[in-house]
């Protein structure tokens, strides 16, 4: 059993902290900005674990680990989501889904029939879609409570203070794009939603529209609500969102449902993702001042949720026995 | 050998050498890692960037972003995509000198978001305003000719007209302006800019005359991006190539290409 602090209360920490008390270690988790953290960019995701939807070239490592990833999902979330997500194109765009379903993988072709059968709501406008069976969804901010819960409830220390060195025998950095004081290659990727209620709409999954400039996805959280996200901007930007794209990605969303026009909008707003410049995820392996190890688990990208689970069962195997994890588990050689 | 593509060969925009003849877009690729591979791949001397796209509207929040281009060594062409007005793509024409610190400028004004066809009237009035305020444009236009007299004659050197809609893949649409504008336009730099979906349609543009082209998305949509850069810059060689060394013109009947003496004369 190891002494374990985790800084930073986001997806990444959350399941570090469940995963690592569960497995019977002494965890303290510090996040300045609360338990779960109300500062992070957890808190601006959709919840969608799309491990084959984000799977397009040059993320297959994210696929990868994503796929191993809904296993831990299954195993420890009560509440998850497995309707698959839909993804349709109006006719016009039919050429960019046959690209999308050309470069990811775990799909079905569907057409007017089956798309009205999973998603009574788009009723038959769209003849063409992608069905991703074996994909989920849940709910962020009822995620990380649940978490947390748990994880104070396996023995876990909540502690909402900034970090400093403790004798813990290791540190487990999730802090996301605050650590870029130690690992110079993080950047930002901006994303911006609108979350509104509408009772008068049901969907069971995500559902994801492809389009040449608005590409969009909306997910069905509890209570009728609906989170439309888009976007994905290299800017370290965390000003709220911008007329420009919250006009574009209501106008798709209407034009998905019309149903939508009469949603009542909850909220919107922005923040950046924490993102290597390959966009795949990792754990380097640091250490603290005073030499202990601290392992930053960094660069979720657009995938926080989706792995945060194999990357804290990667974290806990290497604490516990020095298991390796090529390509995600690397040595820290100063060029992060 | 004379017709070898390179230095022996290159192109001149507003007097600088430019030894290859591909330009490459920078958005939409999967991550800012192959990018930096397909830039390498491609060869390209020039990589365009969208001051707008990529800066949510403070300039100063992709920074990480610019300097990541920078630092491919090559030049930075910022462009106005997104600016619906003469006004708009004039201030993000400003913003762009300023953070790339350079006076070219890829002029986009755009009239429709569905078709991203240019809006010719505010390219010309916004290409007259920057060449006076002393930017080097590089309008991206239709194949017109009367549009492209106009920016001529606002001061643009150099012409980019599109062979379809941007993003559109669909290749030369309309050939036969293509070459009007190039036999108007002999020795002005015409460069295509936009709607190329494979390397083919690259090359049928070098094989024209056109001195250059510029691609974005069939790279960076593509399954491999860094591959079909490759792919792109040897299509656009071969189109160079061929263009120097003099197109065979179609013919309607059969020339045999062996002698024939000896055989029946049916």
């Amino acid at each position: 059993m190891a002494k374990i602090d985790i800084i930073g209360a986001g997806a990444a920490g959350m399941w570090q902290a469940f995963l690592l008390s569960r497995r019977g270690h002494k965890v303290t988790l510090y996040d300045p900005a609360g338990t779960p953290s109300q500062n992070c960019a957890s808190g601006c995701a959709g919840g969608m674990l799309g491990s084959y939807c984000e799977g397009e070239p040059g993320h297959e490592e994210a696929r990868d680990l994503g796929l191993e990833a809904m296993e831990i999902w299954k195993e420890h979330y009560p509440h998850l989501k497995l309707n698959g997500t839909l993804v349709v194109a109006s006719p016009r765009d039919v050429a960019d889904l046959q690209r999308f379903g050309a470069v990811t993988q775990g799909h079905t072709r569907v057409g007017v029939d089956e798309i009205s059968a999973l998603e009574p709501a788009l009723e038959d406008r769209f003849r063409d879609g992608l069905f991703y069976k074996d994909e989920g969804h849940i709910e962020p901010f009822v995620a990380l409570e649940y978490f947390i819960q748990e994880a104070a409830a396996a023995g876990a220390k909540l502690v909402a203070e900034a970090w400093e060195e403790t004798d813990a025998d290791v540190v487990v950095d999730c802090r996301g794009l605050a650590a870029r004081d130690h690992l110079k290659t993080l950047r930002g990727v901006r994303g911006e939603r609108v979350v509104v209620d509408c009772p008068g709409v049901t969907l069971s999954r995500p559902v994801r529209m492809t389009h040449p400039r608005i590409p969009f996805y909306i997910v069905p959280w509890s209570d009728n609500q609906f989170m439309i996200g888009t976007t994905a901007i290299e800017s370290d930007d965390r000003g709220p969102a911008t007329l420009r794209s919250v006009t574009e990605i209501m106008a798709a969303a209407y034009a998905l449902i019309p149903a939508l026009g009469e949603a009542r909008i909850a909220f919107m707003d922005a923040d950046v993702r924490p993102s290597f410049p390959d966009n795949a995820p990792r754990i380097i392996i640091g250490k603290t001042q005073s030499g202990r190890p601290r392992l930053y688990v960094n660069g979720l990208f657009r995938h926080g949720f989706l792995l945060s689970p194999i990357l804290a069962k990667i974290t806990a195997d290497y604490i516990e026995s020095g298991a390796k994890a090529p390509g995600v588990l690397l040595e820290d050689n100063g060029e992060w | 050998m004379s017709l070898a593509t390179g230095t022996a060969d290159a192109l001149s925009i507003y007097g600088e050498a430019i030894s290859s003849r591909l330009l490459l877009g920078t958005s939409q690729y999967p991550s800012p890692d192959i990018l930096r591979r397909s830039v390498e791949a491609s060869g390209a001397e020039i990589v365009t960037v969208s001051l707008r796209r990529e800066s949510s509207g403070d300039v100063k929040t992709g920074q990480h972003f610019f300097d990541l281009l920078k630092s491919f060594g090559a030049r930075v062409l910022p462009n106005t995509a997104g600016c619906h007005t003469a006004r708009e793509a004039i201030t993000t024409a400003q913003m762009a000198r300023e953070v790339f610190e350079t006076d070219w400028i890829k002029l986009e004004v755009i009239a429709n978001d569905d078709t991203l066809q240019p809006d010719v009237y505010g390219l010309v009035d916004a290409a007259e305003k920057l060449t006076r305020d002393g930017f080097k444009v590089l309008p991206y236009c239709t194949e017109d000719l009367s549009v492209a007299q106009r920016l001529v004659g606002a001061g643009c050197q150099v012409l980019m007209p599109w062979a379809a809609p941007i993003g559109s893949a669909r290749g030369l649409m309309n050939p036969y302006g293509l070459k009007t504008l190039r036999a108007f336009y002999p020795d002005l730099p015409l460069i295509v800019d936009a709607g190329l979906g494979a390397p083919s349609h690259a090359a049928l543009a070098l094989e024209m005359g056109y001195d250059g082209v510029l691609i974005n998305t069939a790279v960076a949509k593509a399954a491999d991006s860094v591959a079909m850069a490759v792919a792109f810059a040897k299509a656009v060689e071969a189109g160079r190539i061929a263009y120097r060394s003099g197109i065979m013109p179609p013919r309607d009947m059969a020339s045999p290409s062996s002698p024939v003496a000896g055989l029946a004369l049916l």
